[in-house]
């Protein structure tokens, strides 16, 4: 009887780490455009990128800034490999990564061991 | 222009530079009656720039159309655009009002268009609109009553702090591991009765005292020396993402959990054989995890170490003349114009050129070139290389961000950011990598819970929580940026820049070298070779005579040719009569004689008999040089020769190649027998004659349709295309001139043997990538069916979960150890060669 129920809940822990690492889709934040027409997000790096989704109209330029607030040095740099950009985060800077999705899409930006994971999905 | 009246008709209007919606009664300014503004700071903004703006009304009004932003592709800091982003370090803000006090006086500064100042990171970030100075800016907030500075990218200031973080970061975890290493020693000997004596036996008091001491002492374990697993677990669940926080989290508290309950609650447990503790592995997992961390994130600072030590040949001060006085003044400060001393053994703090004094100066740091380089006045000299024996005065040509060094830093860590096409395939695994592994875990537990041994929990558990801790997802992850650090790195330090992780990549595949001859192979000046002298006449004599014929030509010919009389020191006199005759020679009168050089065609139309020469211009045509007839008062004097001259090292670096088995072509303009003869001397496999400039890029597209990868060599400049259509573009610098952004790779030294070294580098760095991802990927595809217990019902080989611990700790040290081990990487020496 316990063994039917262990591996039921096996199978259910199992559904629910395929839904939750992969099959669900986060919201994302919309950047805001500044004065000068460029569509700007902050995003803080602390064990991740919050807010690791950020969502930004096609066509116009980007401008991601990164405040990275932790020693762990996986996180110190930042590649947006589909644009060839990239750059190091020093602790408690504010830098700046910027480029034009001139197409509609998804782009992601990563630690260089592509453990630590955002998207920019430009629509 | 027009496209913007059609927003003027109506009584709304949008202001172009924040994009809001203004009434009739907008801000207007002069020469622009259609637009209107909303406040005094954006009419200021648009004055500062209009240009920008009413390209951006004429892209609103026209939304179908194509955007016209053409972001260059690597602009990581957005300065040196149409407009630029400042950004600021701002000190003193105790209150967010101190925010907007900051903000306005800021936005006060003409030419700025928007301020934004962060409290948290006490950073501000102003764009502005072209040339505004930030000393403007930080005399600004300084006014204000606050202080700022800039924050420049990357410079030794940001190092410093970034070596102490990291310092700081591993004493931590060197200070958790002695905690957890300690705690350790007790819990496993209590843990093991069957092989350490004297522990109370099982089912006794005492020991169920002693499992309640070890349950207490492994909480601060879990919390202080493994807390870093617990929020990096926790802020990467939160963003639906796991990572190797998550699967040491997750295996050590269900070590603990599973011993807690069973101390707790043996009640729970039915079967006596069930209440057992795992607390060892809880300690010495996070002891032996926290013991690689810290020591992968030393070996992880070695990998940055070239580009360390470029950010730290940056001269901090630097001596001008200003208003006739010497000052030593930061190095941040010097302009372009200035003028700067230099003393012997000092460091030249900015790119210029000498204009009184000379000196050997060692650019080994920069250029790679070991042997000091002579300057003299109207000599370039590089930034941040060592001046050695003499004083002497220059003009700063190149300052700040644009100096060669700030350029290379610039191209290394970009480079260093960039992916290797190998990685978007390690990527792609990655990122299912650690969620597989959660789901391979409870598969293992359902697993052993249903067909295993008795008791069966216990196995499940053990089995689970090993699976968990050997699971390495950071030795994949590691494996290619960290080979990819160190090998740019050290590219940087031979001189050899290479731009991309993809250059990199492609590098190793080459196959067919193709070098451009003139200023590739050869020095790409002619110089003389050969006099011979007929009967009557001497070597210098007839040298003398034709050097002074051909002192008013520009010819390159002429020029070699008195080049070399003033060399051997012979007195010229000034012609008479020039007359240069196009195609085939000149015609002057020297000291009263009449001296005729040129090609056999012209002695013939003079009458000349130059009969006894032919053969001599024969065999020199075939050796490759241009060879032409001198004659005197009408009678044959003698034969001059010239040609262009082999650098030093071709033949050396031609030999590297083939040693590195690739196929050696050359391309050139010049006829096939000169060509050829060079092509012999120097030991090039394949010549490529007569090619037209502008045809040296289909003559590599027809190599590529052979098959072959192919590298182009050139000079960056009149070899652009080519280097684009080949595989790899390599192009070659010589002193400050370098074409940094025409090429894949650059070699700043201008040598042929930078690119047998280049792709030797390229080949290790490789080869080293192919070992680490072999290696993780090897450890993890056999360590996780063997934690899992694949091995169990055939020899009854169980893991134990503190040798999953020690094994998982290490596999990523093994990789940035394998990553640093290029840093030995030297190239080929000549002598090995032979």
């Amino acid at each position: 009887m316990d063994v039917v129920l262990v591996n039921l809940a096996g199978l259910g822990l199992i559904t629910l780490i395929v839904w939750y690492f992969w099959l669900s889709k986060p919201v994302g934040t919309a950047a805001a455009v500044t004065s000068a027409g460029v569509q700007e997000a902050f995003i803080v790096v602390r064990d991740g990128y919050r807010p690791d989704t950020i969502r930004v109209t096609a066509g116009r330029p980007v401008r991601l800034v990164f405040n990275r607030q932790e020693s762990d040095p996986c996180s110190e740099r930042v590649v947006l490999d589909a644009f060839g950009v990239s750059a190091v985060l020093p602790q408690g800077g504010n830098v700046p990564l910027e480029f034009t999705p001139t197409e509609a899409g998804s782009y992601e930006f990563a630690c260089p061991m592509g453990m630590l994971r955002g998207k920019v999905v430009a629509e | 222009m027009e496209t913007m009246n059609t927003e003027s008709k109506g009584v709304e209007m949008r202001d172009p530079v924040c994009g809001m919606t203004v009434g009739p009664g907008a801000l207007k300014v002069d020469g622009y009656q259609e637009l209107g503004f909303c406040s005094e700071h954006c009419r200021r903004g648009f004055l500062a720039d209009p240009e920008r703006y009413v390209d951006i009304v004429g892209e609103d009004a026209e939304p179908a159309g194509e955007p016209t932003t053409d972001y260059p592709s690597k602009t990581p800091s957005g300065r040196g655009e149409s407009k630029g982003t400042v950004h600021l370090a701002v000190e003193g803000m105790t209150c967010a009002s101190c925010v907007s006090t900051v903000e306005s006086a800021l936005a006060a500064v003409p030419g700025v268009i928007d301020a934004r100042v962060n409290f948290a990171s006490n950073t501000a970030m102003v764009d502005t609109a072209l040339d505004v100075p930030a000393s403007v800016l930080t005399a600004a907030v300084a006014s204000s009553g606050y202080q700022a500075r800039e924050i420049e990218g990357e410079n030794a200031d940001t190092t410093d702090a970034e070596r102490v973080a990291s310092e700081h970061r591993y004493r931590l975890l060197m200070r958790k591991f002695w905690f957890a290493g300690v705690v350790s020693l007790p819990v496993i000997y209590f843990s093991y009765p069957e092989i350490f004596p004297g522990v109370p036996e099982k089912g006794s008091t005492a020991l169920w005292w002693i499992w309640v001491a070890m349950g207490i002492i492994t909480i601060p374990v879990l919390a202080w020396s493994g807390s870093q697993f617990f929020t990096g677990a926790w802020g990467a669940l939160r963003h639906r993402s796991a990572n190797m926080h998550t699967l040491i989290a997750t295996g050590i508290s269900a070590a603990w959990l599973y011993s807690t309950v069973a101390v707790l609650f043996p009640g729970f447990f039915p079967d006596e054989m069930l209440r057992d503790v795992f607390y060892d592995v809880t300690a010495v997992v996070t002891a032996l995890v926290v013991l690689g961390m810290a020591l992968e994130l030393k070996a992880r600072a070695r990998t940055s170490e070239a580009m360390k030590k470029l950010i730290g040949l940056q001269a901090k001060t630097a001596r001008v003349i200003r208003g006739g006085v010497e000052a030593d003044i930061p190095v941040e400060e010097v302009v372009v114009g200035d003028v700067v001393v230099v003393r012997p053994g000092e460091k030249i703090p900015v790119d210029g050129e000498v204009i009184s004094g000379s000196s050997a100066v060692d650019e080994s740091m920069v250029t790679g070139e070991p042997i000091p380089v002579e300057k003299t006045e109207g000599t370039p000299v590089i930034g941040a290389t060592i001046n050695r024996t003499g004083s002497f005065r220059f003009r700063a040509t190149r300052v700040g961000r644009d100096t060669m060094l700030a350029q290379i830093i610039r191209m290394v860590r970009d480079a260093q950011g960039s992916k290797a096409p190998i990685q978007r395939t390690v990527d792609k695994v990655s990122g299912y990598f650690v969620p597989a592994v959660l789901i391979v875990a409870v598969l293992t537990f359902m697993t052993w819970y249903t067909f295993g041994p008795s008791p069966a929990l216990v196995y499940a558990v053990i089995t689970m929580v090993t699976v968990l801790v050997i699971a390495c997802p950071c030795a994949l992850g590691l494996a290619t940026p960290t080979s990819l650090m160190v090998g740019i790195g050290k590219g940087a330090e031979n001189g050899i820049l290479i731009r991309s992780g993809d250059a990199l990549e492609t590098a190793h595949r080459i196959d067919t070298v193709v070098l451009d001859k003139t200023g590739t192979v050869t020095r790409g000046k002619p110089s003389l070779t050969d006099i011979s002298a007929f009967e009557g006449h001497t070597e210098d004599g007839v040298l003398r005579l034709a050097a002074s014929a051909e002192k008013g030509s520009e010819h390159p010919l002429g020029e070699a040719i008195v080049r070399a009389a003033l060399d051997l020191g012979l007195g010229l006199s000034d012609p008479d009569q020039f007359s240069a005759v196009p195609g085939h020679g000149i015609e002057a009168r020297v000291d009263d004689r009449q001296v005729v050089l040129g090609t056999l065609k012209l002695m013939a139309d003079r009458g000349i008999a130059a009969g006894p020469a032919e053969s001599r211009l024969e065999s020199l045509a075939e050796q490759g040089k241009t060879a032409v007839v001198v004659a005197v008062d009408g009678e044959l004097a003698g034969v001059v020769a010239v040609a262009d001259t082999l650098k030093e090292d071709s033949v050396e670096a031609i030999a590297r190649l083939h040693r590195l088995g690739l196929e050696v072509v050359m391309l050139t303009g010049d006829n096939h027998r000169t060509a050829k003869a060079i092509g012999d001397k120097v030991g090039i496999d394949r010549v490529m004659a007569e090619v037209l400039p502008d045809e040296k890029a289909t003559q590599i597209k027809l190599l590529q349709a052979e098959g072959k990868v192919v590298a182009m060599v050139g000079d960056g400049i009149n070899d652009a295309p080519a280097l684009a259509q080949a595989d790899v573009g390599l192009a070659m610098g010589t002193g400050t001139d370098v074409a940094m952004e025409s090429g894949d790779v650059t070699l700043i030294k201008g040598s042929l043997t930078g690119v047998a070294t280049a792709i030797e580098l390229s080949k290790a760095t490789m080869r080293n990538i192919h070992q680490n991802l072999v290696g993780a990927f090897a450890y993890n595809t056999l360590g996780i069916p063997i934690a899992a217990g694949l091995l169990y019902p055939a020899f009854g080989i169980l893991l134990s979960p503190l040798i999953a611990g020690a094994a998982m700790a290490f596999s990523s040290v093994t990789v940035v150890t394998n990553a640093n081990r290029l840093r030995r990487f030297t190239p080929t020496h000549p002598e090995e060669v032979t």
